[in-house]
């Protein structure tokens, strides 16, 4: 994997500069929590390891059809991929591009070992469908979506594990 | 499962015509009950399959259809299924006649689509999956369809040139077909320098969306006897159904699968489940199968189709197509009308165009695309939100 470490450093520290006149809010509140190692927030069929995300849109178990209430669950933040593409023209609203122009978003769905099911997401910005391939170890972050005057709407991500500080060098 | 009649079928030519949607309806109907050789009075049944994208009259199909028509007293029913919404239209006519409710039925779907990606309903509705994928993920359609295409060939080893073939392969079908709205023959080299939309597709791997309009006249088996149908197309069976918990396909419109953490995956996953539903019905199975037209919302998708339906092993559909088993003079021509890639989408005529098809094919009338000596076909298809869409069609 060939991961450009300054250009994600550099983004990061122009982030933080923003950030200190702007206030951070989830893009969709109850989605995910925003603290350094954020989960998402997940709906579980009492009794069961059933698990759905997002919990207000949750579906169904057709083994418990019914007569509970979903308990509120923090899903495992890592997993591996299960498939990767990339949205390489910009997506219609509701979508709003964080940068102008438009840089090509790569997405990926990540399996969740324990819970047996894979979540969609962006991908950090830096990585590119050549970075990843079936099976690439993933973590969960939280990431700007987009931003207006006063705030910053976040969002979760995946990055890779291996793009973390301290193992990029490994793997660079 | 008891079968029913085609007596006639008709389409009005795809393409960006940006007229009313009702217009391709109503010549799609006039064809086909033409072709029937039936009277628009003698119609019992109106099953109407729904456009959201054209107001009230989209969502109010069936009755839209019949007053243009000239409302003449038939019961009337709309479904809406996503780009299943013809099947569902289908099925819902089936029953109204097995049931013998009504004798004859007119099945019509038609659409006016904008440019370029479609998109959820405006406002902000974060209670809808539709909205939220678009909104937190910039998960367009086709960023679903890239998904796929990626697993297959880290999985199978297929290539991009693999699926280029593919279009490469329908375009040349679509040459002669005089509906297509693209009719031009592709050639490798212009699939693999077209820009990518989302990795690894191009611009030429996806579909586009169309204007179009389709329909169909069923009937019971006596009805058609009576009228002087002594050998027509018969619908042998109907696939509507919906995936089995626990679903771990990601799939649109949604941002995460099924758990199977407490239930384990089913044995046959939504889309292998939604072909073995009409072969069941039909008492048939992939070896019977003369000719097929199968959803190619992307080229990848078409490969995914052929395994999915019992053409071949997993993993072995690039090879099928690489044989030329798939082209028209193989053994089992795929999209022999050019397929999605030829027409663009008109979601709710689409399902439905996929019947017509098979039955001019069946009929031998497929003038320039013709798949010698076809006797059954299969159309498959799926709709966002879990519809399955399959109709298996005999002579």
């Amino acid at each position: 994997m060939v991961i450009d470490g300054n250009r994600y450093s550099d983004g990061a520290s122009d982030s933080k500069e923003d950030r200190v006149s702007k206030t951070q809010v989830p893009a969709v509140e109850g989605m995910f929590t925003m603290e350094d190692e954020p989960r998402l927030i997940g709906g579980k069929v009492p009794g069961r390891e059933t698990y759905f995300f997002p919990k207000h849109v949750a579906g169904g178990d057709p083994g418990v059809p019914g007569g509970y209430e979903l308990e509120e669950v923090l899903l495992s933040r890592t997993g591996k991929v299960w498939s990767y593409t990339s949205s390489d023209y910009q997506p219609p609203p509701p979508f709003r591009p964080s940068t102008d122009p438009y840089v090509p978003i790569t997405v990926a769905a990540v399996e969740l070992e324990k819970e047996q099911m894979v979540v969609l997401g962006q991908c950090v910005a830096g990585v590119t469908p050549a970075d990843l391939t079936v099976g690439t170890e993933m973590e969960l972050v939280v990431d700007t979506l987009y931003e207006d005057d006063e705030n910053e709407y976040m969002v979760w991500k995946w990055k890779p594990v291996a793009m973390s500080d301290g193992a990029a060098g490994e793997n660079g | 499962m008891e079968e029913i009649s085609i007596l006639g079928v008709g389409m009005h030519p795809w393409g960006k015509w940006g007229r009313n949607f009702t217009e391709y309806g109503t010549k799609a109907a006039h064809d086909a009950l033409a072709d029937a050789g039936v009277d628009w009075n003698d119609i019992g049944f109106v099953s109407g399959a729904i456009t959201v994208r054209c107001g009230y009259p989209g969502y109010v199909a069936g009755s839209t259809f019949a007053q243009k028509l000239g409302f003449n007293g038939a019961q009337v029913a709309s479904s809406y299924a996503a780009c299943a919404s013809g099947t569902t239209a289908l099925q819902v006519a089936r029953g109204q006649i097995l049931s013998g409710a009504t004798d004859v039925a007119l099945i019509v779907g038609a659409d006016t689509t904008p440019k370029g990606f479609l998109a959820p309903n405006e406002g902000d509705r974060p209670d809808d999956m539709d909205w939220l994928r678009f909104k937190l993920v910039g998960a367009t359609n086709p960023v679903y369809f890239g998904l796929q295409a990626r697993r297959r060939m880290d999985l199978y080893g297929a290539t991009q040139e693999d699926f280029a073939r593919v279009k490469v392969k329908n375009s040349r079908h679509s040459v002669h077909n005089p509906r297509a709205r693209f009719t031009k023959e592709y050639g490798l080299e212009d699939v693999m320098n077209s820009p990518v939309v989302s990795d690894p597709l191009r611009l030429l791997d996806i579909c586009a969306t169309s204007d179009g309009g389709a329909a169909i006249v069923v009937s019971s088996m006596e009805y058609a006897k009576a009228h002087g149908h002594l050998d027509p197309v018969r619908v042998a069976g109907i696939s509507t159904v919906t995936p089995t918990f626990p679903d771990t396909v990601i799939d649109l419109p949604y941002i995460a699968t099924d758990s199977a953490a407490q239930v384990d995956r089913p044995t046959r996953g939504f889309k292998e489940a939604i072909g073995d539903r009409v072969y069941a019905e039909a008492g048939l199975g992939p070896d019977d199968i003369d000719v097929a037209e199968v959803y190619d919302l992307s080229s990848a998708l078409e490969l995914d189709w052929y395994e999915q339906l019992g053409f071949c092993p997993v993993g072995e559909a690039e090879k099928l197509l690489n044989d030329g088993v798939t082209t028209i003079g193989g053994r089992l021509p795929v999209n022999p009308s050019g397929g999605l890639g030829a027409f663009g989408e008109a979601v709710p005529a689409q399902a439905i165009a996929q019947v017509c098809e098979l039955t001019w094919q069946l009929r031998g009338e497929a003038e320039g695309r013709q798949v010698d000596g076809a006797k059954v076909g299969i159309t498959a298809n799926q709709g966002l939100f879990g519809h399955g869409s399959s109709v298996l069609v005999r002579k």
